[in-house]
């Protein structure tokens, strides 16, 4: 920029004036304001109709898309009370290993046996990060990075639920429209329930705790036991991913705890903007298409994806989608410093 | 009539490393009394009132609150017992509106299941009533700024908007006038005295001594974590080792 120039940002005069005030006076301006949220929700919601189109590879790349979508969810939850997660796939991990057990073991079938992984991984999960719940900041988040290697470890030292092998002959999913249909929806409906917590009064909560824990402890409310619930709700999504992502392929293993798993909600989330949650879908809802068209340039696809990591990281680090919104609700111009008054 | 015990506080020390922040400190908090903490800085003030309001563990000694051992508590259960506090320096959400704050401590457990009409109270409106009691103007929008762009005088208020949520009734306050303009411990002498009249006690560690002695009618001075004196306001400041600790002893002035 010029020197002696500066930019200038102001409000449109459509924007939302607090969550739940519009200054709205016209059908235009209501597309304005819902459009984006529209066309994301119509499009997701389309995607799956179009399969003669895209043909069944590029569906397929969708479901993993929205799966890690809901990986990133979680991730998000967690980030906004604090806690940074580097290991999701510990979630994904359980849930992917209940639903095993449940449907290999137990004979149930995955209309059953999805649900209960979820709920019974969530727990799981829970119970088993309580114990690490009061270290903040760099020290969770090696604790939850060793944790899917160090279950991973124990399963196959142990040769328990099925060891190095896995357990395979799962039930089936009815097909794979079916699959992807189930995650865009739960990924749509996740987002929507998640952005409306947090704007309760309990997600005011949890929001004070990723600000400061100390005032909420003054305040007299139990940090743990609420980083806690946020874990347990946050590893809803996570457990249910991995729960149906086995179903879809029929077979479980150590793969899933792989730090793919962990790694690329993390990417998704910094991509899309850590903290918000429709930032999280959108990062997760780019990056894993664009890592497979990248598969076309062989070795090299990890160098340009790592590339494209870094030029997010240092060229926009508030992430695309609080990029986006900025430059959707506010205009931008160059205007002349206004001179010293002599 | 024999005055209550609301809080006795026997042997309290504590260390870091080879420092004792507090050493060996015992007083009596009586129903209906307020006590002003003075001492030096560095004197082990804010440590002390960290091991009465369960921030700090003690190293040794007890604290006994209504008749009840709370050394040691977890700093949440202490608030739910019905002992706030304000930290030195300020503490607050700063990306949410100034309001928003509150909502916080009027989610605990004290003030949703016992006070303030359960969960059917609307939160908002009470957090704004606090905070125009504490001098945010009402009909300004003060209240519904983000809290980081807040100037400093109201997120000290805001401290002691977010003790009174809670319906305390042991107040501590931890420095509430520092980084204050004069004009605003002028406001906000009135609402410590009110909020006394209203039967609540408090606990202020505080330099401006002046306002200080308006307020409490017991003073006690901390010297390098040791208690050196006890007493109304007037007996303290003609103590020779208070006078002492502030501005040293002659013998050491001239040597």
């Amino acid at each position: 920029m010029k020197a002696g120039y500066r930019k200038e940002r102001i409000d449109r005069g459509i924007k939302a004036r607090a969550d739940d005030i519009f200054a709205i006076s016209s059908y235009r301006e209501i597309l304005y304001l819902m459009g984006p949220r529209l066309l994301a929700v119509v499009g997701l919601l389309l995607f799956p109709l179009f399969k003669d189109i895209t043909g069944a590879y590029w569906q397929t790349v969708g479901f993993i898309a929205c799966i890690i979508a809901l990986l990133t969810l979680s991730w998000n939850f967690l980030f906004s009370v604090g806690l940074v997660s580097l290991g999701q796939a510990f979630f994904f991990g359980i849930g992917a290993y209940f639903t095993g057990y449940f449907n290999h073991t137990c004979g149930l079938a995955p209309l059953f046996s999805i649900p209960l992984a979820t709920v019974c991984g969530a727990v799981l999960c829970t119970i088993l990060i309580f114990p690490v719940l009061r270290l903040r900041g760099i020290y969770f988040a090696l604790i939850t990075f060793a944790l899917p290697l160090f279950l991973m470890r124990i399963i196959e030292a142990t040769g328990y639920l099925g060891g190095t092998e896995g357990i395979s002959g799962l039930q089936r999913l009815p097909s794979l429209t079916f699959s992807v249909y189930i995650t865009v929806v739960l990924v749509l409906a996740v987002t929507f329930i998640f952005l409306r917590l947090f704007d309760t009064d309990y997600g005011l909560v949890l929001r004070a705790i990723h600000d400061n824990d100390m005032s909420v402890l003054a305040g007299g409310l139990s940090v743990q036991w609420y980083k806690a619930q946020a874990v347990f709700l946050a590893a809803l999504p996570a457990t249910f991913a991995g729960a149906l992502m086995t179903h879809h392929y029929r077979v479980v293993g150590m793969p899933a705890f792989a730090v793919e798993y962990s790694l690329l909600p993390l990417t998704a989330a910094v991509v899309g903007g850590t903290g918000t949650f429709a930032g999280g879908v959108l990062g997760a809802l780019i990056l894993v298409p664009v890592s497979e068209m990248l598969r076309a340039f062989g070795t090299l696809r990890i160098v340009m994806y790592g590339m494209m990591l870094i030029l997010f990281v240092v060229g926009l680090p508030e992430g695309i989608y609080r990029f986006g919104q900025r430059k959707y609700f506010q205009f931008e111009r160059i205007v002349p410093l206004e001179e010293k008054e002599k | 009539m024999k005055k209550k015990e609301l809080l006795k506080v026997t042997g309290l020390s504590k260390s870091f490393g080879g420092v004792k922040a507090v050493d060996n400190v015992s007083f009596t908090l009586y129903e209906g009394e307020s006590i002003g903490v003075i001492g030096p800085n560095g004197s082990g003030k804010s440590t002390l009132i960290n091991l009465i309001t369960g921030f700090l563990k003690p190293d040794s000694g007890t604290v006994i609150y209504q008749g009840k051992d709370i050394t040691g508590i977890a700093p949440y259960k202490a608030v739910n017992l019905g002992i706030a506090r304000s930290f030195q320096m300020v503490r607050p959400f700063y990306n949410m509106e100034a309001y928003k704050n509150l909502i916080v401590p009027l989610y605990s457990p004290r003030v949703k299941k016992q006070l303030k009409g359960g969960s059917y109270g609307d939160r908002d409106e009470i957090a704004i009533q606090l905070l125009e009691d504490v001098g945010f103007e009402r009909e300004s929008q003060i209240p519904y700024k983000i809290t980081g762009s807040l100037p400093h005088g109201y997120l000290k208020r805001l401290e002691l908007a977010r003790c009174l949520c809670l319906e305390p009734h042991l107040v501590v306050l931890d420095e509430l006038f520092s980084g204050m303009s004069m004009s605003e411990v002028a406001s906000t002498v009135p609402i410590l005295e009110r909020i006394i009249d209203e039967g609540r006690n408090m606990i202020m560690i505080e330099h401006r001594i002046r306002e200080l002695f308006r307020i409490v009618n017991k003073i006690i001075c901390l010297n390098f974590g040791r208690k050196i004196a006890e007493g109304t306001p007037e007996e303290v400041m003609q103590m020779k080792e208070v006078k002492e600790a502030y501005l040293g002893s002659e013998g050491e002035s001239i040597a």
